[in-house]
């Protein structure tokens, strides 16, 4: 079998990361698909941190940190500030955690989706404000414990969806990526480049401390989300829907559930809120797959 | 060519002939015109620039910021609650050494809402590292979009030129619009030191930084403010020698033999030149001093004019709740090392665009010339106090 990731590193040794980080696989995987003609623009996250700290870096991009808010803002100033001094090819990438996606930053993002701005936009969901020591945010899921959301006030909302945020406002191209899943994600990136306009993807990052889990568990637990459908594998280009990966037959949502310390305190009818929660929004995909199919005419939605 | 225009049209005039690169901004009355205005020469052809409409202030100066970042000259506009909402930005900007430009029209903070003017917006951002420029003309505007450029890109800080709300912003004024191939002697293309470009290198800019450095950081900052009075100075002279117009950072007007000197800022500097010739003609030795910059403050030139005068007023347009106005702390501080510091009134007018009449300030001036000062604050014009 030919590996079709590319071999080039663009994030190198130096990153400061905790054993097991998903992040930093994340961007690794994304650099190799985008290549070195790239800009981050990175607000305050973990990888606001993990660079390094000055004067290194550990990544082989040029890298501008900025305000918490303001990824999306200052992709699209940096991606207009190429654009007329002729510079039409660079990448300008902006690279945030889900705090800084969903919260705080969702302002500026959905100003630069409805401006349709020449940027890719990449959010490294590992479902809490992790760099600033596992506060909830509004991608944590149901049933999370977080530091504000402690075990008796355990997380009862549920996990905002940003992927479809981002389809409704009619977006180029959207889609959801796992880490675990690199090959999937590594082709996505290298898709979003190849499109003029804004494109969001949603790229499922493990946190060892903050989900309350092994290190080495840490591929497994991605895998597992993936497997048991907690975290769905799709696509969303010019409002069709296409499911990447579906498993023949979910695994229980359990066995993603108890590798985490963050959800050890569900009693078996949050383990059911969370399963129903999983075959909910798997019929709601399926049904978007076959009606956008309908609707739009585009190419086959299977995989 | 001469052209009759408003205080807004005139920023965005200034923002073509500068030819600013990026502009990203969002519309706040009263300053919606300036974008409009650039929209449409934008849209004519007439200016070679990307208008981000971004969906908030905050995001204005951040887009600004990746733009000047990635080497193009970034220009915005705002008022009042905008520049408030860009706060954390404009840190940003000075702390990141990047030459955006903004104007701001000087509008007083809500609630309750208000659309008039005061300079309190402004003077609350004294402290963020931005040049400011106070206007008093709208040809002056126009010239002050062209310098501020020069300078912030001499010197690597943000700077912004701010004018009253209606009186300067809404007022139509003849405005000398310079040729550009003669602006372009003066300012040319921006060339930043450093850049985003991948080809160039992948630094990172702006990492976490902990005390063995962020204090040098900071002294450069300061460093580059007190290079920026004699920028300014300079490229202002510059101006002057090609464009046959210049600002005195601290201007004038009768003030050489006054007895009495009263400082001024923004359009009440024009008019208290009618209340100077009032009180002239009625005996008293009064001048006035325009003071077009507070930061960087331009305390030789202050200490410079105040020198022999008997008594000294500050007339703020605005208010440092739990202090006193602005110009007023300034003007005082830096007279208190001067062997000769004569007494000094501090009076506090037109807040929320009250307006600021020629009898207000004759009032000023006589209550100057009159008696020495009592309290730091003394409120004019106002039905209270």
């Amino acid at each position: 079998m030919k590996y079709s990731i590319p071999t080039e590193e663009y994030v190198t040794s130096g990153t400061v990361a905790c054993q097991g980080c998903g992040a930093v696989l994340a961007l690794r995987y994304a650099l190799k698909a985008l290549g070195p003609d790239t800009v981050l623009s990175v607000p305050a996250c973990c990888w606001s941190v993990i660079d390094g700290p000055f004067p290194y870096s550990s990544t082989l991009v040029p890298l501008f940190h900025t305000a918490f808010e303001t990824a999306a803002a200052a992709a699209s100033g940096i991606r207009n500030g190429f654009a007329i001094r002729g510079n039409d090819h660079t990448t300008v990438m902006a690279w945030a955690g889900d705090g800084g996606t969903v919260d705080i930053g969702i302002q500026a993002l959905s100003g630069a989706v409805e401006r349709d701005e020449d940027i890719i936009y990449v959010c490294y969901d590992n479902e809490a404000y992790m760099n600033t020591g596992i506060q909830r945010s509004g991608s944590t899921p149901w049933g999370a414990w977080t530091t504000t959301t402690p075990v008796r006030h355990f997380k009862k909302e549920e996990k905002k969806d940003m992927v479809e945020i981002m389809a409704a406002h009619g977006i180029r191209y959207t889609a959801t990526a796992c880490v675990s899943h690199a090959e999937d994600f590594v082709k996505k990136m290298k898709k979003a480049k190849q499109i003029r306009g804004t494109k969001y993807l949603q790229v499922f990052a493990s946190c060892p401390p903050g989900w309350k889990m092994q290190s080495e568990d840490s591929i497994k637990a991605l895998r597992l989300a993936v497997q048991t459908g907690i975290w769905p594998l799709y696509e969303v280009e010019n409002g069709v829907y296409k499911i990447n990966h579906k498993p023949k037959e979910f695994k229980p949502v359990e066995e993603y559930l108890k590798l985490q310390g963050r959800f050890r305190h569900l009693k078996p009818e949050d383990v059911e809120h969370v399963t129903r929660w999983r075959d909910r929004r798997w019929k709601l995909l399926e049904a978007k797959v076959a009606m956008t199919r309908e609707l739009y005419g585009a190419e086959a939605a299977e995989t | 060519m001469k052209k009759v225009l408003t205080g807004n049209h005139a920023v965005s005039y200034g923002s073509m002939l500068a030819r600013a690169e990026v502009v990203a901004a969002y519309p706040i009355t009263p300053q919606t015109q300036i974008v409009e205005k650039i929209s449409e020469l934008c849209a004519d052809g007439v200016m070679d620039a990307k208008f981000i409409k971004v969906e908030s202030e905050h995001s204005a100066m951040a887009a600004c910021i990746g733009a000047s970042a990635a080497g193009a000259r970034a220009f915005t506009a705002t008022s009042a609650q905008g520049l408030a909402l860009m706060d954390e930005m404009l840190h940003w900007a000075a702390h990141a050494r990047l030459p955006v430009v903004l104007a701001n029209i000087n509008r007083s903070m809500a609630p309750p809402w208000t659309i008039w003017t005061d300079q309190n917006d402004t003077i609350s951002r004294r402290d963020t590292g931005w040049i400011q420029y106070y206007c008093e003309s709208n040809q002056e505007v126009t010239d002050s979009v062209i310098q501020a450029f020069k300078v912030a890109e001499q010197v690597e800080l943000p700077a912004m030129l701010v004018l009253d709300s209606f009186y300067l912003s809404h007022t139509s004024e003849p405005v000398d619009l310079a040729d550009i191939a003669l602006v372009d002697k003066y300012l040319p293309k921006y060339q930043a030191k450093h850049d985003l470009d991948p080809a160039k290198g992948h630094p990172a800019y702006g990492a976490l930084c902990n005390d063995e450095w962020y204090y040098e950081l900071q002294i450069k900052m300061q460093w580059a403010m007190e290079k920026a009075l004699d920028v300014i100075i300079a490229e202002d002279a510059l101006f002057g020698e090609m464009f046959g117009r210049s600002y005195p950072v601290v201007e004038g007007y009768r003030a050489d033999d006054a007895e009495y000197l009263v400082f001024v800022s923004s359009t009440i500097a024009s008019t208290a030149k009618d209340a100077v010739d009032r009180a002239r003609a009625e005996g008293i030795k009064a001048g006035s001093a325009k003071v077009r910059l507070l930061r960087p403050f331009p305390k030789p030139q202050i200490r410079k004019i105040a020198k022999g005068k008997k008594r000294l007023g500050v007339i703020d347009r605005n208010i440092s709740y739990g202090s006193e106005g602005a110009f007023y702390t300034e003007i005082k501080s830096c007279l208190y090392h001067e062997l000769q510091r004569p007494e000094i009134h501090g009076f506090i007018a037109g807040l929320g665009g009250r307006d600021v009449t020629v009898d207000a300030v004759y009032e000023m001036i006589k209550i100057t010339a009159g008696r020495s000062p009592e309290t730091d604050i003394n409120w004019q014009g106002a039905k209270l106090a």
